[in-house]
């Protein structure tokens, strides 16, 4: 008879035999005994947020940065609907995170008790799945099923609900070995007869186009992807998911595409005779009008997610599977049939294509030095990093700028909530891809609307010693929002402007962090290589920005991808 | 389109409001559910009716699938099915009304459940278009409480809507 243990110890043996290395969380009455059992132990780092929301977020930063799942511990109640936020976001972007609740003693259950909330009804609607657990001795296994369920097929957010009696009870443990379910059997090979019809419909292409989201990033495709843009010699764009999916300094990059992103990855789209999509979804924000999206393709679709599939656009060739796996038997296909795309269609294709790139969408006006513009202080950062760095971004202009103007060459390092677009996510993420990746550059690229949804974890940060560069880029309004009113609502600045902002330098220091405004556009490299020589510290860079700058090219909503404006005097196609 | 739609389904406190939940979510008409255990106690059965366009049906099943508690998933319009429905109705029967609705009960193969001098308690057991029928034959007037069962299913032949073998 082996020892018995209790469900608090179970769980840190568990997630020690999981291999977690971090736990981010926060401590509460429902999971009092599980943290007794943490203080224990030296196996997991617990990492004490402050706000439940940065601890799904700074799990989610580790798990997008990694592609390790991302851990938290939250306990009931608010503990519980605080984390919502950051399940929700993982769940849009499909990031593996296992986030588990405390719950009120099983035999308060439904007794509206103290710090009571039914977290499994709260979160069922923004997780892949979710448990309670109920019984001590189903806990090792509820656990394995939670990990193996977050992390296989097309990841996403799982949460475990524990009450706390089941966390005193005590049974022998060992850990599971294969978790099965018969209800979930995600598809990894693609079918080998589809992959070969796609193959000979990519051969028939006169004017291919590539394009790639965060399914590559999430596989672990990006080496396959490249292998295959560069054979196809087609241009590939990414979309906000994607970027780093495909090296952004490679000339076949045409850049992101949709609302924001490049004339010519756009009108690429629009013009395209085949369009092979891997591991995106076809989102509103990527579309534009689906009545009008890409009105000249033939579309060949791969994606792990059946569901993905047909959803918005109806496609000519479906491939269920692994984008890494499929994208291998693809370029096997290729390979055997001696056969290559038309070059001479090719030469003409890249030719229209160079002229669209020829219109420099992303132009804006360098010559100022009165003011500095958003892009500038994004260039430089670019520049100064050699695009080695991890950026991590709020929601907003800001993000565009970043999206469009740091090159990323390699997968995993551009991290933003993509799909729910969540102001605060900036901070708390790069907590995460910092602890992760000890010795590299990590930079929040934010507004001084978004750091204020989560600023208290620069108090996080501290405690940890993380030398985040935040790049604030502060133009006194919530700009994305300034934009649109600007243009949609005649400049009815509705509630955009914030009118009593902190003084972020002296916020930054009083955490005990280092802060440096800069208003000068003739300041900004001085400054960001000021930041960065100062390996050891967090420092909180608050770049007065134009405030009138508005972020383009953009496709109104209800347009197509050739309606696109460069700027408001100046419409393109 | 109409879908009769068959899911087994991990007997789980919660599966069911997976799957309802999922119609609010996303917006998708539900017609119908009906949800019992099976001979397996860990599985339970769902018979859900559905409409909409084939594309937003063929999403419905996807996202069905795609729910952890779904074992398995059979969309019985995909091929023969038989369908069934219950329907408890209590009319009042008073006088000479008393035979006219027994009659019409006898023919819709109905059966009297239930009687008291004012009321009679039907039950019939149909496609919908029977139980539709013969609620339509007696007249609202006389209808006191309508219940009915939702559908259920089941292929013909040996298709089936089992688990597969491990």
């Amino acid at each position: 008879m082996s020892l018995e243990l209790t469900g608090a110890e179970i769980f840190v043996r568990c997630l020690r035999d999981e291999g977690v290395e971090y736990l981010f969380g926060y401590p509460g009455g429902a999971v009092l005994h599980i943290y007794d059992a943490l203080y224990k132990q030296e196996d997991i780092k617990h990492i004490l947020v402050r706000h439940e929301q940065g601890a799904t977020h700074a799990a989610d930063g580790y798990a997008r940065s990694t592609g390790k799942p991302g851990v938290v511990l939250v306990t009931s109640g608010p503990g519980a609907t605080n984390a919502v936020t950051g399940i929700a976001t993982a769940y849009m972007d499909s990031i593996p995170l296992v986030v588990f609740t405390g719950q009120v003693m099983t035999n308060l259950i439904g007794d509206d008790a103290f710090q009571e909330v039914d977290a499994i009804g709260i979160t069922r609607p923004c997780v892949k799945h979710n448990f309670m657990v109920k019984d001590v001795r189903d806990l090792a296994l509820i656990m394995r099923k939670a990990f193996h369920v977050a992390t296989t097929g097309r990841p996403g957010p799982v949460v475990v609900d524990i009450p706390k009696d089941i966390t005193a009870h005590k049974t022998t443990y060992t850990f599971p070995k294969n978790p099965t379910l018969r209800s979930y059997k995600p598809v990894t090979e693609g079918d080998s007869g589809t992959i070969r019809k796609a193959a000979e419909l990519v051969l028939l292409a006169k004017r291919p186009m590539v394009y790639a989201g965060g399914g590559v990033v999430l596989g672990n495709a990006a080496a396959e992807l490249t292998e295959l843009v560069r054979w196809m010699g087609a241009p590939c764009t990414n979309t906000l998911m994607g970027l780093g999916a495909f090296p952004g300094t490679d000339p076949l990059f045409v850049g992101m595409l949709g609302m924001h992103g490049t004339y010519e990855a756009n009108m690429a789209m629009h013009e395209c005779d085949v369009l092979l999509a891997i591991g995106a979804r076809f989102d509103d924000r990527v579309t534009g009008d689906l009545d009008k999206f890409c009105p000249n393709a033939r579309i060949i679709h791969i994606d792990i997610d059946p569901a993905s599939i047909q959803k918005n656009v109806a496609v000519e060739i479906a491939i269920i599977g692994d984008a890494r796996l499929v994208m291998r038997e693809m370029m096997g296909v290729l390979n055997a049939s001696g056969k290559r795309l038309d070059g001479p269609a090719l030469a003409a294709w890249w030719s229209k294509i160079e002229t669209w790139r020829a219109r420099h969408c992303l132009e804006y006006d360098r010559a100022n030095t009165e003011v500095i513009k958003p892009q500038f202080v994004l260039e430089t950062l670019y520049r100064l990093t050699a695009g080695e760095a991890f950026i991590t971004s709020d929601v907003g202009q800001h993000q565009m700028w970043a999206a469009q103007f740091y090159k990323f060459n390699k997968p995993r390092r551009w991290i933003n909530s993509g799909g729910l677009g969540t102001m605060g996510f900036g901070l708390p993420a790069a907590i995460g891809v910092q602890l992760a990746h000890p010795g590299e550059t990590v930079a929040c690229v934010t507004g001084e609307a978004s750091i204020q949804m989560c600023i208290q974890e620069l108090s996080t940060c501290k405690q940890y010693d993380l030398p985040i560069k935040i790049i604030n880029l502060n133009n006194r309004y919530m700009g994305m929002v300034r934009q649109w009113q600007e243009f949609f609502y005649q400049s009815r600045y509705s509630h955009s402007y914030l009118e009593a902002l902190p003084d972020f330098v002296k916020l930054a220091e009083s955490y005990g962090h280092a802060g440096l405004r800069i208003d000068k556009p003739s300041d900004v490299e001085a400054a960001l290589k000021e930041a960065f020589a100062q390996r050891d510290r967090l420092v909180f860079l608050d770049f007065i920005t134009d405030q009138t700058e508005n972020v383009y090219p953009m496709i109104a909503a209800g347009k197509g991808h050739h309606e696109m404006h460069l700027a408001t005097d100046r419409e393109l196609a | 389109m109409r879908h009769v739609i068959s899911i087994l389904l991990e007997n789980e406190a919660g599966a069911l409001s997976r799957v309802a939940g999922l119609f609010s979510a996303r917006g998708y008409n539900i017609t119908s559910l009906t949800v019992a255990p099976t001979e397996d106690p860990s599985l339970s059965r769902m018979t859900l009716v559905t409409s909409g366009s084939e594309a937003v049906v063929d999403q419905i099943r996807k996202q069905l699938n795609k729910l952890v508690d779904v074992v398995k998933l059979v969309d019985l319009t995909d091929s023969q099915w038989i369908e069934r429905e219950m329907l408890l109705i209590k009319v009042s029967a008073e006088g000479e009304e008393r035979d006219e609705i027994k009659r019409l009960s006898d023919i819709f193969r109905g059966r009297i459940i239930d009687v008291t001098e004012e009321a009679y308690t039907i039950e019939l057991t149909g496609d919908g278009s029977k139980l539709d029928a013969f609620i339509a034959v007696i007249h609202s007037r006389r209808i006191l409480e309508v219940v009915r069962s939702g559908v259920i299913g089941i292929a013909r032949g040996s298709v089936t809507c089992a688990p597969d073998a491990p």
